[in-house]
């Protein structure tokens, strides 16, 4: 166990892609805790989505040694906590479980979206904020222009920032001085009843539920047995460990630690993120105030192609759903799509990282029904009811109005993209709601329906200004809106999975869209197929896809049967990655590309 | 176990070499500077007498001399094989002895020698009617050669057939109808027509992958192509009893025939796939690509076969569908069942309706619509 005074906990804030991780890596690696030879870029991304995309999804922690210039060893937690908007609600959980953050900017690119709405989570949580200001070896870095920014915009006080190359390693040594100077040391009473939090649970293939804990009071050792005090279970504790990053046993963790234990937990639902642990018998008597969970936002029904994978599909959802708390799901079943999960998440990345998931370790291939927000039918009888799922629209007849979440964005653009920005913001029936300099970036804020934005908004920022706005939101509330829901109908049966909530206005724009998508997207049969959008009873947009022409092999004999034979093989492989609509066959990705607007 | 016997029984051999190699061909062919005759008419006696110990008593209904080029052999191994064969096999009185040649002059020369050693049908690779085209298509003959040669054979041979490859590079409908209507003009009783087919693999193949391979038709113009070719030739009566195959009643390719009706058939040479039943069990056999490997196989281990494979019901009726619905005669469905196959009545009924196929009490068939696209219509009645 160590002296409170000689640990220091802390997570890592910055704007997607200003170093967070490399930081992290140079941590590790002048710490000595993985040996360089072990060492791979992005030690904490340890997921294969995370590595490949260059995105951190789960908050991860580390255990580093320091021995420091004072002569003592200190123990540093990091926690890594994930910098992309869907994912802010991890983000605070996980810094209430330290109390200092390193505040990452890019020298060159300064203070961005997820920057401030990153450091606004460290405020609330009360940290002490260390500036640090990252790739100075750029000859575009301006560690001057920078420092003032962050004083003039987020209002913090930079003068003694630490200037640092996490590539080369430069000023990472100056980080660790900082660190175990200027950040708080936990508090905490060893003699009082054990209390800690429970940060964070996750399912390992091989030693099960894992839970995350940061302890408050008291002493929590291997083999006790302790309560969870919302659920009320009791375990005994396995294992006890920390991570450098790998699971090392240790015997007891006292306050201002980190680490990790191992009970026989079936699940993580068994585990709430922020639940107080404490043990069975003397416990303690008041539990930390816990967190409220993730309001998913963004629904959407996910089928697997091929309807013998129902089974398979609910087994990997309910794993998946073991680590990640965030993520909600329920059956659904579909006319058209058989049987199905209808699952929420924080926003449109957690769905494809979801997603992509579920195909890539499960190996299931599914269909993605369209995105949808969360609308509120108000019945004239007076009553409210949640749509999560166009399909469930009730009978106009009965419906008085309908509302719709409203976000606020925040969006930093260089000047000479603000006119794209405004022009994408307008079409998305966005309203205005400030605009102001910071430097040379404007930063503009939009009261925006979430439904524009919960597609592919993000894609369309990142485009027009070849990636170099900075985009951040939060739902402001519910209002009043003519929305209609739009259906789509193939070969002149409607599919439910692609019928969607829209804006009167927009309709006959979004419904175009969508059946020239289709138009390309549905591979041509042998007859021809009508492809209509349609509100009620009402066409309004419509395409015809011809009837295919010519597919015959033009020799084959003896030789080619054997060959012939495995193309058509693959040929019908092919259609298991489709859907059958009546005698229409549509291809799994028709259903999330056919969404995507040019526009 | 005697399904073999509706299709017929027929013999194989492959020459692989070639003079030069085309860039569209796919095909298992060589280019060799010098090759020992002898040395390769040892060996293909040697497999005949195997494969004849193996299919013993059965009569031959059809050999064919593919390549390559076979019109390379000297008429000297071609009649020494068809000795050995003779002697191996009772033929049936109309045994169809063909040969695969090249329409040049050299090839020409040798016709005779053909006929004297007992082939009866030559089928020739003209592949273009103009000589800027059979440039492109890499050939070495021209236009002219290539009348002279088919004159040649029209004095030696009653049946003759030759090959032309359309739909080619910057080809448009109305040069194709001209084409084809001179190809008529000179036919005698079979016509094969193929749509240029970009392979993997050939120069073709890979100056199409870097996009540089220009002017070659849409999937409109192809379809519009392929319909021509059927009307234009139906109406000079040689209409099509097959995909790219065309005919006058009587004259189709027996030996083509053995492989749409799922008939018996023995591969000899190079690369050659056979289908033999033997024992009630269907094995698919294969030999080995490389002319080098298969010849030393042949004289070392005393055979040149890759291990043979037993067909199961499932892959026995996919193939007879597959190849069947080429022909125009369809598919005999009580051979197609008795052999285990499948079919799906809503699925069939649904082609029908939308005019892909037609059927009676005991036969399947594809329209002529439906032959446009039949890897469609297979992979939709194959079902799962
Ligand atoms: N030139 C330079 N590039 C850096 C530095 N630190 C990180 N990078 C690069 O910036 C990109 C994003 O870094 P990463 O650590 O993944 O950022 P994160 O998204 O905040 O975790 C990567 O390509 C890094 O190699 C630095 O100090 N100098
Ligand atoms: C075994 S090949 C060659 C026969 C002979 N060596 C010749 O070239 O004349 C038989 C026929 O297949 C056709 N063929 C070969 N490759 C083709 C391709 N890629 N596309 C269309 N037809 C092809 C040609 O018409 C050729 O005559
Ligand atoms: S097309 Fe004929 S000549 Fe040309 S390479 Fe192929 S087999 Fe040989
Ligand atoms: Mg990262």
């Amino acid at each position: 166990m160590t002296q409170l005074d000689l640990i220091r906990n802390f997570s890592i804030v910055a704007h997607i892609d200003h170093g967070k991780s490399t930081l992290a890596d140079r941590l590790i690696q002048l710490t000595g805790t993985v040996a360089d030879r072990d060492m791979k870029a992005q030690m904490l991304d340890s997921m294969d989505i995370e590595r490949e995309r260059g995105i951190t999804i789960k908050a991860n922690t580390v255990r580093l040694e320091y021995p420091a210039k004072d002569g003592n060893t200190y123990i540093l937690n990091l926690i890594d906590t994930p910098g992309h908007v869907d994912f802010a609600y991890e983000v605070s959980r996980s810094m209430r479980a330290v109390e200092g953050s390193l505040l990452v900017v890019d020298a060159s690119q300064g203070v961005e979206a997820q920057t401030l709405a990153n450091v606004y989570q460290a405020l609330d949580a009360g940290h002490e904020i260390v500036p640090v200001l990252n790739k100075i070896d750029l000859p575009a870095a301006e560690p001057d222009r920078i420092r003032q920014q962050i004083e003039d915009v987020i209002g913090l006080d930079a003068s003694d920032a630490v200037l640092i190359s996490a590539k080369s390693g430069l000023g990472i040594p100056d980080v660790l001085e900082a660190i175990v100077k200027r950040l708080p040391a936990p508090k905490g009473d060893r003699n009082a009843p054990l209390k800690a939090m429970l940060v964070d649970s996750w399912y390992d293939a091989y030693l099960g539920v894992v839970v995350m804990i940061r302890v408050m009071d008291g002493v929590m050792r291997k083999g006790d047995r302790v309560r969870m005090m919302q659920t009320n279970a009791v375990y005994g504790i396995d294992r006890l460990s920390v991570l450098k990053p790998q699971m090392v046993d240790i015997d007891e963790l006292g306050p201002g630690e980190i680490g990790v234990l191992t009970a026989s937990i079936k699940q993580v639902r068994d585990t709430r993120v922020g639940d107080t642990i404490t043990h069975e018998r003397k416990g303690c008597e008041v539990a930390l105030p816990g967190f409220k969970p993730a309001q998913p936002v963004v629904f959407c029904g996910l089928f697997p192609v091929d309807a013998n994978e129902f089974e398979p599909l609910r087994d990997a959802i309910e794993k998946l759903a073991l680590n990640d708390a965030s993520f909600t799901y329920e059956m659904e079943t579909s006319a058209a799509l058989g049987f199905g999960f209808r699952c929420g998440f924080l926003g449109l990345l957690h769905l494809e990282v979801v997603r992509d998931r579920l195909e890539r370790e499960y190996d299931i291939d599914l269909i993605t029904t369209a995105p949808s927000v969360v609308y509120h039918i108000y019945m004239k009888d007076g009553t409210m009811q949640e749509l999560h799922n166009p399909a469930d629209m009730p009978d106009l007849t009965y419906v008085d109005h309908i509302e719709e979440p409203r976000i606020k964005a925040t969006i930093m653009v260089p000047d000479e993209y603000l006119g794209d920005i405004l022009k994408l913001c307008q079409d998305r029936r966005g309203i205005q709601a400030d605009l102001s300099y910071a430097g040379q970036r404007a930063m503009v804020v939009y009261d925006l329906p979430l439904n524009e934005v919960v597609f592919d908004f993000y894609d369309r920022l990142k485009s027009v200004t070849k990636g170099y706005a900075s985009f951040d939101y939060n739902i402001t509330g519910y209002r009043e809106d003519f929305l209609v829901k739009m259906s789509v109908l193939v070969n002149d049966e409607p599919v439910d999975a692609l019928s969607m909530m829209v804006h009167r206005d927009r309709a006959d724009m979004r419904g175009r869209a969508m059946v020239e998508k289709l138009k390309e997207l549905i591979p041509r049969h042998m007859f021809k197929i009508p492809i209509q959008a349609a509100i009620g009873g009402r066409v309004i947009a419509r395409e015809t896809l011809s009837a295919m022409r010519k597919d015959v092999t033009a020799k084959c004999y003896g030789g080619d049967a054997t060959r012939k034979k495995k193309l058509l093989e693959k040929q019908k492989a092919g259609k298991k990655k489709m859907r059958q609509f009546g005698k229409v066959e549509i291809p799994q990705q028709a259903f999330i590309n056919a969404l995507k607007m040019d526009g | 176990m005697d399904d073999w016997r509706n299709g017929g029984f027929g013999l194989y051999l492959h020459w692989p070499f070639c003079q030069s190699k085309c860039p569209y061909c796919d095909f298992n062919s060589h280019v060799a500077a010098s090759i020992d005759q002898g040395r390769w008419q040892r060996a293909y006696l040697a497999e005949i007498d195997r494969i004849g110990a193996e299919t013993q008593g059965r009569v031959l209904n059809s050999v064919f001399f593919g390549g390559g080029t076979p019109s390379l052999m000297e008429p000297e191994l071609v009649a020494a094989i068809l000795e050995r064969v003779r002697a191996t096999w009772p033929a049936a009185n109309d045994c169809e002895i063909t040969l695969e040649a090249n329409p040049g002059s050299v090839e020409a020369g040798r016709f005779a020698g053909y006929r004297d050693a007992g082939v009866n049908r030559i089928s020739m690779g003209i592949q273009a009617l103009n000589d800027a085209d059979l440039h492109r298509l890499g050939r070495l003959h021209s236009v002219a050669e290539a009348r002279a040669a088919f004159d040649v054979a029209r004095g030696l041979f009653d049946r003759i057939s030759f090959d032309l490859i359309y739909a080619r590079q910057d080809q448009g409908l109305d040069d194709w109808r001209h084409e084809l209507r001179e190809a008529l003009a000179m036919a005698a009783d079979h016509l094969s027509l193929y749509q240029l087919t970009i392979e993997d693999g050939t120069a073709f193949g890979d100056r199409f992958a870097r996009g540089r391979l220009r002017g070659l038709p849409a999937e409109e113009l192809s379809a519009d192509m392929y319909a021509v070719t059927q009307e234009i030739c139906e109406a000079a009566g040689l209409p099509a009893y097959e995909v790219s195959n065309h005919a006058r009643p009587g004259s189709e390719s027996r030996h083509n025939l053995i492989y749409w009706r799922a008939g018996d058939y023995a591969g000899i040479g190079p690369g050659a796939h056979g289908r033999l039943t033997l024992g009630g069990v269907k094995l698919a056999t294969e030999a080995p690509k490389a002319p080098g490997d298969w010849l030393q196989r042949v004289e070392r281990g005393g055979h040149g076969e890759v291990p043979r494979v037993a067909l199961d019901a499932r892959d026995r009726a996919f193939e007879y569908l597959m190849m069947a619905l080429r022909l125009r005669e369809g598919l005999d469905l009580t051979r197609y069942q008795a052999m285990g196959g499948q079919l799906n009545s809503s699925k069939i009924n649904e082609l029908v309706e939308i005019g892909m196929i037609a059927r009676d009490d005991s036969r399947l068939w594809a329209t002529a619509q439906g032959r446009m696209v039949l890897n469609a219509v297979i992979t939709e009645l194959a079902g799962d």
